[in-house]
């Protein structure tokens, strides 16, 4: 196996967390480094995205998902870092710390172009993305015919090879991608006969809702699922049912709706299987490698970001969470940061279901805390303990999972902290202030 | 179309016969209603290669068995498919299932099982460390393994195919007409019409409908359908061996075991029904199955679930004077048919079906050689057939050398179970080739994974319209009108 190639920093995944780790990390200087693309093009995700609504927060302006993804392959072509697509990994292995204290990485790498390679690199990204869930982890009971795709399925084959999967659509969940997927299926001229929520409010944007939902008149039903699939050789139809606030099936409740097609837009699970294989350690609740507060995960010199890490809703945050950890593992190649002296951890508390960071190494600097809620509440109070003690308190008048939240640690709040951080949301009765 | 041999139905009984009689001079077909082989009961089971301690000794499932569990070592290894002996343990959880456990262990012994004993919960929980720690007991069977049975089918069809016998694909049979002058049925299918001078019915589930078809003895076929849940790879480490409960009337009962693929499989429930044809889960099913195999291994993790399906068990039944099933027959029906002479019934192949299958064949070749068959050894036969070489499983240098030979082996297009492109284009042009989705899933695991097939059904669908020249929107599911897509878009 060619084994002669060496890098300061390797970044698996091209998509938008790659490619901004990418960037940034070269603005930081450092020179050698490769982004490992699986698919045929950079960009990821985004380029099947062809909806606007990207780039709001990052560029003040409007963009489609193959309008920002080209702004960042741009500047990587500009900035002349180095590219493998149609490339996948198969296997990432870190070896012993060397005389230098550190421990070397070789990533193996298969193309068409170039087979197998080794690579090998001081420091890694981990951009990965995510993966959608699908009807065998819901165990949707009923036959197996052909027309249930999960939601990212359907809009690569719509909005990317030109084909439609069919005419009378059902969409089960109310993620982002199902509900910009009845908004595209609609306007293909296909008909979006129900879109059902298990829950009592979505998953998806607010905003998503507005303009793909309720500007097209398409039925949305909160607390219901899907009971059952019918048809033989393709989808003729599902069993829709009511469910209780304990998410238990109303009994009495069915009604069959005859449709061709069903989406699942049920939930993205990080993708991980390289970080597992390697040894870096998951947070059960995100799906993704535990992260200090410059996106080092459990392995020295390995670093992650944007959905591979948790599932984003916006790809701003992607990318802003993905500069900082190309910066991170630039400067962990460049050895300019002393090396950490604390291990604070980051605790998820009342209502809250996950933090990002879980842990912080220094509190030299000013740092963001990323969280989602566990469910829907009003009127809160966003707090920050340690030691047992209130550090920090921000009010706010609607919190949703849907809708990831963050916090500001300044210079001022970190003064304040001992051992550990924990994060929690407390309702009105609950607030003693 | 004249054969000496016409087998009606490509299952794992059919696939079989066809390559065990491939070896002699004698003309052979086979006729499959279905798209592809392996499409009814051999599609859906739980692929296991039991030991042979379960049936009545005496009895044809007994010997068949026990033979055909043997036989699958070499069967493997000629026509390439993954047998793993993983042994199998009945495990026993009250002082009456102790007793059952010697049963069987003195059943298996008489059987002509090897190296079967009895183990005590230490011994048992040293070799299965998630087994519950209700457990008393269990009976060992080195000998017991496990097959991908969509796989095996498929090998061992293709090494029939290889060795001249025809494969008709989607083509049903509608009426057998009784032997001519010249001592030739006619078969009238949705083709054309076959004549044969033997007929095999391995139809399967259908098999009381092919015997009543030509007058041969009468029996009901109820299908038992069986519903199973399977783990993602991750959770492998929770069974290395088949682990059986102890058995009732309704069957083994429900199992947890390992696949070819690393992944746990556990089921099935027990129910009977009425349609042949539609497999369908339940909720009340999937809660059994967990619930009973808790039983075995607490807390299965159900966050792990990546796929549930369900299939059904040809069980046969005496014909009642209403024509409604009456005493259920308890044993394999392999016979020459008493007045339709040259008519084999291959029926009621219940559980241990798959294991007794090359042993069935050998049986069946008995069978037509009292029959009249003469059978000569065709001196042109070859035993091997090469299988698609698997990416995933080769060593670094092997690896290497593929992607030289086939550049396409550089290309991983199902992401979760590491299968490339190479892989899957040959699974379209293999002998007995995949023509759709679950025929390349079938052949080479592709979409089998914990994503489904999220990321590679669009590519997958490309690369079946690339191999076989067709649109997109003619690319099936799993034939007939399972179209993956509806049309293009404005």
């Amino acid at each position: 196996m060619k084994q002669d190639f060496c890098y300061d920093i390797i970044i698996i995944g091209g998509g938008p967390a790659g490619l901004a780790a990418a960037c940034a990390a070269r603005e930081q200087g450092v020179e050698r480094i490769v982004i490992i693309e699986r698919d045929l093009h950079l960009g990821g995700i985004l380029q099947q995205c062809i909806h606007n609504g990207f780039g709001l927060h990052h560029f003040g302006e409007e963009l489609t998902g193959p309008e920002y993804a080209l702004r960042f392959i741009t500047k990587v072509k500009e900035l002349g870092i180095e590219y493998k697509t149609d490339t996948i990994v198969l296997d990432i292995s870190v070896g012993e710390k060397n005389c230098f204290n550190e421990r070397q990485k070789v990533v193996t790498v298969l193309s068409v172009k170039e087979g197998m390679q080794q690579l090998e690199t001081n420091a890694l990204v981990l951009a990965m993305g995510c993966r959608e869930r699908t009807r065998g982890a819901l165990v949707i009971p009923g036959t197996r015919p052909a027309g249930i795709f999960t939601a990212g399925a359907v809009q690569r084959f719509v909005n990317m090879e030109g084909y439609l999967p069919g005419k009378k659509i059902v969409i089960l969940g109310s993620g982002d991608i199902g509900l910009i997927m009845a908004r595209r299926l609609t306007l293909e001229g296909a008909e979006v006969k129900l879109i059902c929520e298990l829950m009592s409010f979505s998953a998806g944007l607010t905003r998503n809702i507005v303009q793909c939902v309720e500007n097209f008149n398409i039925p949305l039903k909160f607390n219901h699922t899907i009971t059952k699939i019918h048809g033989k050789d393709r989808v003729e139809g599902v069993t829709v049912s009511k469910v209780d606030s304990h998410r238990k099936i109303i009994e009495g409740s069915d009604e069959f709706v005859e449709c061709d097609t069903l989406l699942l837009s049920v939930g993205l699970i990080p993708e991980n299987e390289l970080s597992v294989s390697c040894g870096i350690a998951l947070d059960a609740a995100t799906s993704g490698p535990v992260v200090n507060e410059r996106m080092q995960t459990s392995i020295e010199g390995v670093f992650a970001c944007g959905n591979a890490v948790h599932v984003h809703d916006l790809v701003d945050f992607v990318t802003e969470e993905s500069i900082r950890s190309g910066k991170s593992a630039a400067l962990y190649v460049q050895k300019t940061r002393k090396p950490a002296s604390l291990r604070i951890p980051v605790r998820s508390g009342n209502r809250v279901r996950y933090t990002i960071p879980q842990f912080v190494d220094s509190l030299d600097e000013p740092f963001k805390i990323l969280f989602r809620t566990a469910d829907e509440y009003r009127n809160v109070h966003i707090c920050a303990y340690s030691n047992n003690k209130k550090v920090k308190s921000i009010k706010k008048k609607i919190v949703r999972p849907g809708e990831m939240l963050s916090f500001e640690m300044t210079d001022g709040d970190l003064i304040k902290i001992q051992h550990d951080i924990t994060v929690a949301i407390e309702l009105p009765e609950e607030d003693v202030d | 179309m004249k054969y000496d041999i016409a087998i009606i139905g490509a299952g794992i009984s059919g696939a079989c016969i066809a390559r065990f009689l491939s070896q002699y001079k004698i003309s052979i077909c086979m006729i499959e209603k279905e798209t592809d082989v392996s499409c009814g009961t051999s599609k859906a089971n739980s692929g296991i290669i039991h030991a042979g301690y379960d049936p009545e000794p005496g009895t044809l499932m007994a010997q068949l068995n026990v033979r055909g569990n043997e036989l699958y070592t070499s069967l493997s290894k000629e026509v390439h498919f993954t047998f793993k002996r993983t042994g199998s343990h009945v495990i026993a959880f009250t002082e009456e299932e102790k007793k059952v456990v010697q049963e069987l262990f003195e059943r298996g012994k008489k059987n002509g099982v090897k190296d079967l004993r009895i183990l005590n919960a230490d011994e048992l929980r040293s070799m299965e460390g998630s087994v519950s720690s209700e457990a008393l007991c269990s009976l060992y069977a080195p000998s017991a393994g496990i097959i991908s049975p969509y796989e095996a089918v498929w090998a061992i069809a293709e090494s029939a195919v290889i060795n001249g016998a025809k494969l008709f694909l989607e083509t049903e049979v509608y009426r057998i007409s009784p032997r001519d002058e010249q001592g030739f049925f006619t078969i009238h299918t949705s083709r054309s019409d076959i004549r044969t001078r033997f007929i095999i019915n391995a139809a399967g589930l259908y098999a009381d409908a092919v015997n009543a078809m030509a007058g041969a003895r009468r029996f009901c076929i109820q299908p038992r359908k069986g519903e199973y849940t399977l783990l993602d790879t991750k959770c492998c480490s929770l069974a290395k061996s088949v682990l059986f409960q102890t058995p009732t009337d309704a069957g083994k009962g429900v199992l947890v075991t390992p696949t070819v693929d690393y992944n746990i499989l556990i089921g099935p429930s027990a129910e009977e029904k009425s349609e042949k044809d539609f497999n369908a889960t339940t909720r009340t099913g999937q809660e059994y199955i967990f619930e009973k195999a808790e039983k075995t291994i607490p807390d299965l993790p159900r966050r792990s679930i990546i796929n549930s399906f369900s299939g059904s068990r040809a069980i046969a039944y005496e014909c009642g004077e209403d024509g409604k099933p009456g005493k259920k027959i308890n044993d394999f029906i392999i016979e020459e048919d008493k007045i339709v002479k040259g008519f084999i019934t291959v029926g009621g192949i219940t559980s241990p079906g798959l294991a007794s299958a090359p042993a069935i064949a050998e049986y069946v070749s008995s069978l037509l050689e009292k029959a009249g068959l003469e059978l000569v050894i065709n001196p042109d036969y070859n035993p091997v057939r090469k299988g698609i070489e698997i990416f995933k499983d080769a060593s670094p240098q092997r690896k290497e050398e593929l992607i030289e030979e086939n550049p396409l082996y550089g290309r991983i297009i199902c992401r979760c179970e590491m299968i490339t492109e190479a892989e899957i284009v040959q699974s379209i042009h293999s002998i007995i080739g995949a023509k759709d989705l679950d025929g390349v899933k079938r052949r080479t695991r592709a979409q089998m994974g914990r994503c489904q097939g999220g990321f590679c059904l669009p590519r997958i669908t490309e690369i079946i319209s690339r191999e076989k020249n067709i649109p997109m929107i003619s690319v099936t599911k799993n034939g007939r009108s399972s179209f993956i897509l509806h049309s293009k878009t404005r």
